[in-house]
């Protein structure tokens, strides 16, 4: 399988990591996120260990950290409030550099933050190893419904081809001096997308003729079925069941 | 007298818009010939393709594949043995990669392991593609693309082909690759085409279509060859070319 690494979420490679089928990585990082969902808060020390089993992970997939980083970044608009939280939250307060900030609120930035960085990088480690299309068939043999899935499929293979022909349409909306700036110069932007989802919907019906034309009768036949041995379930939960136990551990020292 | 692979019989279609795109259309094609359906945009050439296997069914007039007439009951069977390539093979490369968009007929067949992976191999040698199985459509070039396409339907081993303009937006070493890929195979072959020089190099029997009727069926180069003929038909050949050059030096 070496296609489709064209894509900006995925890092080519040969590593354990990426040898893993797809379901059980699917499975782990869901089950790595609910550990650090249910970590509470102010354990600071149990997202550390958390950081730490992603670490390793990131590591033995030779992912590289500017990679990581550079994606980590997506989590930025949805944390910006947090950092709000300090400013506004009740309660205690606390100086820092002069400044009087919540005390609460500082450590629920810091825990919404910490919380967040690791889905972020969980997902991160998850896309970097395993390319789209493997995801989705990890999903199918995870029985998730094929219809989800096929949709999903679908999508993934003409977002490209949609994104072309908007290109090409506002280039040409350019290349006729179309420069909106107000709201009320939106009107062909509305026409231009009618227009693709016109061209979407006829173009829908021609893949349906394709697919009939080839047997298809309403259910996405299964192409690749893997192996997978019970070392690399154990492998996959053994590394996701980290943060589990940390805030389990956590939770009992808290009482 | 063998059985034709295709005969087309009085076949009428309107579209739901009143159109009528077919009016009265026969056609002939004998096995393993190659027949270049030329005419002029809108004469009916896509809507004849369509009820080949049966997208479109005729309001009056019958279907015949290999002497079986396309009913509810032979449309499964006869979808499998008429395959279409159509314009955009976009429309037609809707998997991940191109191994398992070839895969994907052979698998609804009910076919799979080792079976289903000669399918495969076989159709990607047969366009000459087997270098590009593991990539994704979207990033091959318009005559890998093209040919990738013909990969998926040869797996479903038809007995005919419907090539919907099979050339246009191909660079002219893409259309020979793809003219060489068509030479090579063996079924028996429809090519809509406004290339004319394409028709004439692929095909020795051409059919004019205009108006929803056949106006014209003989060889090639001699309807390339009758300059009033194509002027009534909206059909021009490049400047300067020759059919009689060309059909001179392929008999040779």
């Amino acid at each position: 399988m070496g296609a489709g690494h064209a894509h900006t979420l995925y890092h080519h490679g040969h590593t354990r990591v990426h040898r893993l089928p797809p379901e059980v990585k699917v499975a782990a990082a869901f089950v790595f996120v609910l550990g650090v969902a249910v970590t509470p808060r102010h354990a600071y020390w149990a997202f550390a260990l958390d950081a730490l089993a992603l670490v390793v992970a990131t590591r033995a997939a030779r992912l590289p950290l500017r990679f990581v980083a550079a994606r980590m970044l997506v989590v930025v608009p949805f944390v910006a409030f947090a950092l709000l939280i300090p400013f506004v939250a009740g309660g205690e307060t606390i100086d820092v550099w002069g400044v009087s900030l919540s005390r609460d609120g500082a450590l629920a930035a810091i825990t919404i933050l910490a919380k967040a960085g690791l889905g972020v990088t969980t997902s991160i480690v998850l896309a970097g190893t395993t390319e789209q299309s493997r995801i989705l068939a990890g999903l199918e043999r995870l029985r998730v419904p094929t219809v989800f899935t096929t949709i999903a499929a679908f999508m993934l293979r003409y977002l490209e081809i949609l994104a072309d022909e908007v290109g090409r349409m506002r280039t040409a909306m350019r290349a006729r001096g179309y420069a909106p700036r107000w709201i009320g110069d939106a009107g062909p932007v509305a026409n231009a997308a009618g227009a693709l989802f016109l061209r979407s919907y006829e173009r829908g019906e021609r893949v349906h003729a394709a697919m009939l034309s080839r047997g298809f009768t309403g259910t996405m036949p299964r192409l690749a079925d893997e192996h997978v041995t019970r070392h690399d379930w154990l492998t996959g939960i053994g590394w996701a069941l980290v943060p589990a136990v940390v805030a389990l551990a956590a939770h009992l020292a808290g009482t | 007298m063998s059985v034709p692979a295709v005969k087309v019989e009085g076949v009428r279609f309107a579209y739901p818009d009143g159109t009528e795109a077919l009016r009265g259309m026969d056609l002939e094609i004998g096995v393993g010939e190659r027949v270049a359906l030329l005419g002029p945009n809108g004469a009916g050439k896509t809507t004849l393709a369509l009820q080949l296997n049966g997208v479109q069914r005729p309001a009056t007039g019958s279907v015949r594949i290999g002497g079986d007439v396309l009913t509810d009951e032979t449309l499964a069977d006869i979808r499998r043995r008429v395959q279409l390539v159509f314009q955009d093979p976009n429309d037609q490369l809707f998997m991940p990669t191109v191994r398992e968009d070839v895969a994907f007929g052979p698998a609804n067949l009910g076919l799979d392991g080792k079976e289903r992976e000669e399918r495969v191999a076989e159709a990607l040698v047969a366009a000459g593609v087997e270098e590009l199985a593991g990539r994704a459509p979207h990033h091959l070039s318009g005559g890998e693309r093209r040919r990738a396409a013909l990969a998926t339907v040869l797996a479903m081993r038809p007995d005919v082909l419907v090539l919907d303009e099979p050339t246009s937006g191909l660079d002219p070493a893409g259309r020979r690759e793809v003219l060489e890929v068509l030479r090579s195979l063996t079924q028996t072959l429809l090519v809509i085409t406004h290339d004319l020089p394409f028709a004439l190099e692929l095909c020795e029997r051409a059919v004019i279509v205009d108006r929803g009727r056949v106006v014209a069926d003989g060889q090639t180069a001699d309807l390339l060859d009758d300059d009033e003929l194509l002027a009534d038909h909206r059909l021009e050949l490049p400047l300067g070319f020759d059919p009689r050059a060309v059909s001179a030096r392929r008999g040779r």
